[in-house]
């Protein structure tokens, strides 16, 4: 036993693999192809067009699945629907027996499930035993509180129904448990299709689903590539799509399911900042950047890509980072010793080396971590790149593997620029002792989740989630459970009469009844940054009131006019930042100025909708009432503090979007004006509003009020038109972060089209009647959308 | 540095390879280590996960094993020690491991012992006496040992005597009053005092960790040590509250790495108290090999202040070798 002796010499680890002969026997077991599980039960391959399953570390088949078809979608979701039923109306207490049992059943086999995950997908064996099982198994757990929970803290809401999910290779058990517990918490069902590259641990989760006795339906499993995922997506009695993977396949289903009702959430990729500021622990952030793009390969959408260091102190970060690099360990997932494991697929590989070769071109420098690859698998030398600006693609794109840019800043100012400087808003990591700068960092940052001295911290009882065309809804926690839930009020509306759109003329109108001449003329523009502003195109049309008469002229807004006021908007930002009562109080004075002229807009009411004055005193008291009642929820509708790990607090705070598009009805034209621009407002964004098209001038009289409140400009802007052409202009717009949309089926159809762009948040009646006059036109839902939730991570202890 | 070719021939001792010079400290250099930033909760999660991101298994665990042992100051440290305590240890020191264990290994020649031992100034001379004809140094604690807190002149004189009675190495306990209040120049000077009354003995500064409470305190004090010219800096006496832990050994690696960085000055490392199983062993060794790499996994810049601990390691070697669990009445008593 010379070896010993040799050892003692070189110190080296050695082999420490991991066993894997109780997956290697299951998979043997079932090499002839795992099918679908549909309604408890594994379907028959037999005949059927299989895909083979690779390990990502040797290339070695572990198996196949079925391919699924349109047929077997069919089937999944009947199974499910069926199942709906009695699942949906079980009492929580059950529900949440279940999802216990499962939590439980995962911790059971934890070390089979991390073994199989690190098969499939390549990532360390040190990850999927630390990380991914345990955190799926936290998952579970928490959610079964919330099944326990959801009727008593979810009042007025009730489950979706079925939902169609679709999960990403990069976490895929971990994936596919941020999609059903909360859905299954919520007493919904589900038909999951995994990602065809990592399909084995869903499998191996339907035989626990089995072994827990979960009601036949409530889970179903279907294995396909994309287009399998698109017949679910698409399936028509799919209520609710959640997909999790690359921004490009989020615009796809956003565009294909758009106008179908579904309720949908999207967790997209992500070129997530890591700002270094030079008073930071310097090496607490070198081994955070070791968590933030070395984990699981840097496959990971949240991963801190984008390292931003303060120019002092780049030099010898970059320093410190080449010298960690050094004791990277690259290779064998399954042995316990090994920091990074294999890429997904050769596929993958080929494309972070390709991304990585077109850095180099374009000047960049790759400092890569000096290991020796295995001969076999899909492996990638960690890396990082200096010499590199905003500009470069590496910089830009996604690049999904473990290679971070860098770039230096100056200034705070700049760092957040920088940080800003992407269509991505998924996460943020900012690394600095000093707390007013990095909760100043955390709150001006652009992104869903953001860490504090830390990164890639995860935990059911947190959201997490984006911001732009990182997606919208969030996974985990209360705000996580809000996209398996509907609130009651908007399940059973009806649909609206279809109006005529109304086509609007710019000619005189020689035949219209006019109203007694002889008073000064009143000319309607559109309000823009506080101003008063002309319609771009410089034309108006007659607003028809009661018995078809002419009660005054609106211009016809165009595109130009849009872009004026969303530019005016941007620059209202300040309105965000201002303090909640600051809000409340201009709010209240709105209130304020706008009963000072009662007597005005109830007349206006009466001769505009042929209202009676008892209905038009109706919609102005209620109207007056909404005020005041978004006015006293400006400092009320706060954020939470999230128990997740011990010594940290997790802020969820609720943040405007920023810019949101609103485009009103005709019914109740001031009350539903109100009823969807004081929520927007009193969270904190700017609008630009698109008042109804038939009586504008319940809208364009506010101006007066608005400049006498005290509202500053580019906060609330009007544009006055036709309203579809308005609506697709702010779907389509960058620079608008969400839309609001309450018109016909049509309109919501093409209104959630156009915002694919940049994938804003949608909210559209899909033709349905609102009851403005109501009470549930009023409420929190309606401060639920206008804010996205921002967590953020503050670890603390000296 | 000589600490790559290490020799485990026999005759040659584990502990006496001490090609890289001595550390000879610099000024007292504030703007080194005042505004520096550690951050507790990121320290710990890198000490968490650097024990869950290695392991080492089988001959290597072994291999790993050994190495610990002949990095340890096998340390009595009690009111009650007397010279037969004190030369019954140092008999465990000569032959850690049972001869047939290690014959098992292959290390049957290689002269395998502890790194010191390490005991109070008046034990010096019967540990001297227990250890004469090997090589393996006696380490003496001095200095007021644990609190420090008897009068300068002393606790030079209490060094003076320990290298007297023939300590090769000096375990200083710094004055805990001079980091709470940032006076490092205080702290600075009496270390440098303290390094010269050691005269060729080398000298090991403990920190006492534990009573400085915050990990910026332990980087201060780690660096102030090291600019007065410590050889090693240690974390603790073993009688504070909180002795040895990851995230504070972390720390002062990290300084440690600093130092050498800025001065150019190479310093050894000794984590000491509530380390007793070989697990422990195991950690400590991953977190110098990832930190600092190979020459720091050697005794001459690390030790392992522990006393408990060889007796785990043996009852882990003794399965390694006969895939039977042991049982610690058949290894021979410390």
């Amino acid at each position: 036993m010379g070896q010993i002796k040799d050892i003692l010499r070189t110190m080296e680890y050695g082999p420490a693999p991991e066993s894997n002969t109780d997956v290697q026997a299951w998979l043997d077991a079932n090499n002839q192809g795992f099918g679908h599980f549909i309604n408890g039960k594994f379907t028959s391959i037999e005949g059927r067009d299989l895909i083979a399953v690779m390990n990502p570390a040797n290339g070695s088949p572990l198996g196949k699945v079925v391919h699924g078809t349109t047929a077997d979608v069919d089937a999944a979701v009947k199974a499910a629907r069926a199942a709906f039923g009695k699942w949906s109306v079980l009492p929580g207490h059950e529900r949440a027996k279940y999802l216990y049992a499962i939590a439980r059943h995962i911790q059971k086999r934890e070390r089979f499930f991390s073994v199989l995950e690190t098969m499939d997908n390549g990532k360390p064996i040190r990850e999927t035993r630390d990380i991914d099982i345990p955190l799926v198994a936290r998952h579970f757990y928490h959610h079964a509180g919330w099944a326990e929970m959801v009727e008593t803290e979810f009042e007025g809401y009730s489950p979706v129904g079925v939902c169609g999910q679709v999960i990403p290779w990069n976490f895929p058990l971990l994936m596919l448990a941020w999609k059903v517990a909360p859905a299954l918490a919520a007493g919904n069902t589900v038909v999951l299709k995994p990602a065809e590259l990592t399909p084995l641990t869903a499998i191996a989760f339907a035989e626990i689903c089995h072994e827990v006795g979960l009601p036949a339906g409530v889970v179903n499993i279907v294995h396909g590539d994309g287009t399998t995922g698109a017949a679910i997506c698409g399936h028509k009695d799919v209520d609710k799509v959640a997909f999790t993977g690359s921004t490009e396949v989020g615009r796809i289903i956003r565009e294909q399911i758009a106008g179908s009702e579904k309720k949908l959430s999207l967790e997209l990729g992500g070129k997530s900042p890591f700002i270094v500021f030079e008073d930071a622990d310097i090496d607490g952030a070198i081994e955070g950047v070791v968590d933030a793009i070395w984990f699981n390969q840097g496959e990971v959408c949240c991963a801190g890509s984008r390292i931003l260091v303060q120019e002092g102190v780049a030099e010898r970060f970059y320093n410190k980072l080449r010298k960690r690099m050094e004791t990277l360990r690259v290779g064998d997932p399954l042995d316990k010793t090994m920091d990074i494991g294999a890429l997904v697929s050769p596929g993958q590989l080929k494309r972070v080396t390709s991304l990585v070769e077109k850095g180099k071109t374009e000047g960049g420098t790759l400092w890569q971590a000096p290991v020796k690859l295995p001969d076999k698998g899909n492996f990638f030398a960690p890396a990082f790149f200096t010499d590199v600006d905003p500009a470069s693609t590496v910089c830009e794109v996604e690049i999904f593997g473990p290679v971070a840019t860098t770039t230096t800043f100056r200034t705070p100012d700049e760092a957040i620029a920088l940080a800003n400087n992407t269509k991505y808003g998924l996460a943020a990591s900012i690394w600095s002792e000093n707390i007013n700068l990095a909760l100043d960092m955390a709150a001006r940052v652009k992104a869903g989740v953001v860490w504090i001295n830390s990164t890639n911290l995860l935990d059911a009882g947190a959201g997490f989630g984006g911001y732009r065309e990182s997606g919208f809804g969030r996974e985990g926690g209360r705000e996580g459970l809000y996209e398996y839930l509907t609130a009651d009020w908007e399940k059973r509306l009806p649909l609206a009469k279809a109006e005529q759109p109304l086509k609007l003329s710019a000619a005189p109108d020689g035949d219209a009844k006019v109203a007694q001449g002889g008073s000064i003329d009143r000319t309607a523009k559109n309000y823009v940054g506080g101003k008063q502003a002309r319609p771009d195109g410089g034309y108006s049309y007659s607003v028809l009131g009661k018995g078809g008469q002419i009660v005054g002229h609106a211009g016809i807004g165009n595109r130009k006019d849009i872009r004026n006021a969303v530019e005016a908007a941007t620059k209202a930002g300040g309105w965000g930042s201002a303090t909640a009562h600051n809000r409340a109080q201009v709010l209240y004075y709105l209130g304020e100025n706008l009963d000072a002229r009662r007597a005005e807009f109830e007349a206006l009411l009466v001769e505009s909708t042929g209202v009676s004055s008892k209905a038009a005193a109706e919609e102005f008291d209620t109207a007056l009432r909404r005020i005041f009642y978004y006015a006293a929820q400006a400092d009320k509708y706060d954020g939470a503090v999230h128990a997740t790990k011990s010594r940290h607090v997790t802020l969820a705070m609720n943040e405007p979007f920023g810019i949101v598009g609103i485009v009103c009805p005709d019914e109740n034209p001031l009350l539903s004006f109100v009823s969807l621009v004081l929520p927007a407002i009193s969270m904190g964004n700017r609008v630009v509003v698109v008042p109804s098209a038939r009586h504008p001038l319940l809208a364009t009289n506010l101006y007066q009020v608005l400049d006498t409140s005290d509202v500053p400009g580019g906060v609330i802007n009007i544009i006055t038109g036709e309203s579809d052409v308005l609506a697709k202009t702010l779907a389509e717009h960058d620079e608008v972060d969400a839309i609001w949309y309450i018109g016909s089926k049509e309109g919501s159809a093409m209104v959630e089209r156009a915002s694919c762009g940049n994938l804003k948040t949608t909210w559209v009646s899909n033709g349905r009647q609102r009851d403005w006059l109501g009470g549930k036109a009023q409420g929190k839902e309606y401060l639920r959308r206008a804010v996205q939730v921002k967590n953020i991570w503050v670890p603390y202890g000296e | 540095m000589n600490t790559q070719d290490l020799s485990v021939a026999k005759g040659t001792h584990l502990a006496v390879q001490k090609a890289h010079a001595r550390n000879t400290g610099t000024e007292l250099k504030p703007e080194w280590f005042e505004d520096i930033a550690v951050n507790r909760s990121a320290t710990e999660r890198r000490a968490a996960t650097l024990t869950t991101r290695r392991t080492v298994k089988k001959e290597y665990q072994a291999a790993w094993l050994v190495k610990a042992i002949t990095c340890i100051d096998l340390t009595t440290l009690a009111g009650d020690d007397t010279a037969g305590r004190v030369q019954r240890l140092c008999a465990k020191a000569k032959r850690p491991v049972r001869i047939d264990i290690l014959e098992a290994l292959g290390l049957g020649d290689a002269n395998i012992t502890t790194g010191a031992v390490c005991v109070y100034p008046t034990m010096v001379g019967h540990a001297v006496k227990a250890l004469r004809g090997t090589n393996i140094p006696v380490a003496s604690v001095a200095t007021g040992f644990p609190a420090g807190l008897t009068p300068l002149p002393q606790r030079l004189a209490e060094i003076k005597y320990a290298v007297g009675e023939g300590a090769k190495e000096i375990d200083i306990v710094i004055n805990r009053e001079q980091v709470l209040t940032q006076n490092w120049e205080a702290l600075y000077d009496e270390i440098v005092q303290m390094r010269e009354a050691s005269g060729e003995a080398h000298l090991k500064a403990i920190l006492a960790t534990g009573d400085l409470n915050t990990l910026r305190n332990v980087y201060r004090a780690s660096m102030v040590a090291m600019q007065a010219g410590a050889d090693f800096i240690k974390t603790s006496t073993g009688k504070e509250d909180v002795n040895a832990t990851l995230p504070v050994s972390l720390i002062m690696l990290r300084a440690l790495r600093d130092f050498g960085e800025y001065s150019g000055q190479i310093v050894g490392f000794k984590p000491a108290g509530g380390m007793k199983t070989a697990k422990d062993a195991m950690n400590w060794l991953i977190l110098m090999k990832e930190e600092l790499g190979l020459p720091w996994l050697q005794p001459d810049l690390f030790r392992l202040g522990a006393s408990s601990m060889l007796g785990d390691i043996e009852r882990q070697l003794e399965h390694y070798v006969t895939g039977r669990y042991a049982a610690s009445s058949r290894h021979a008593l410390a």
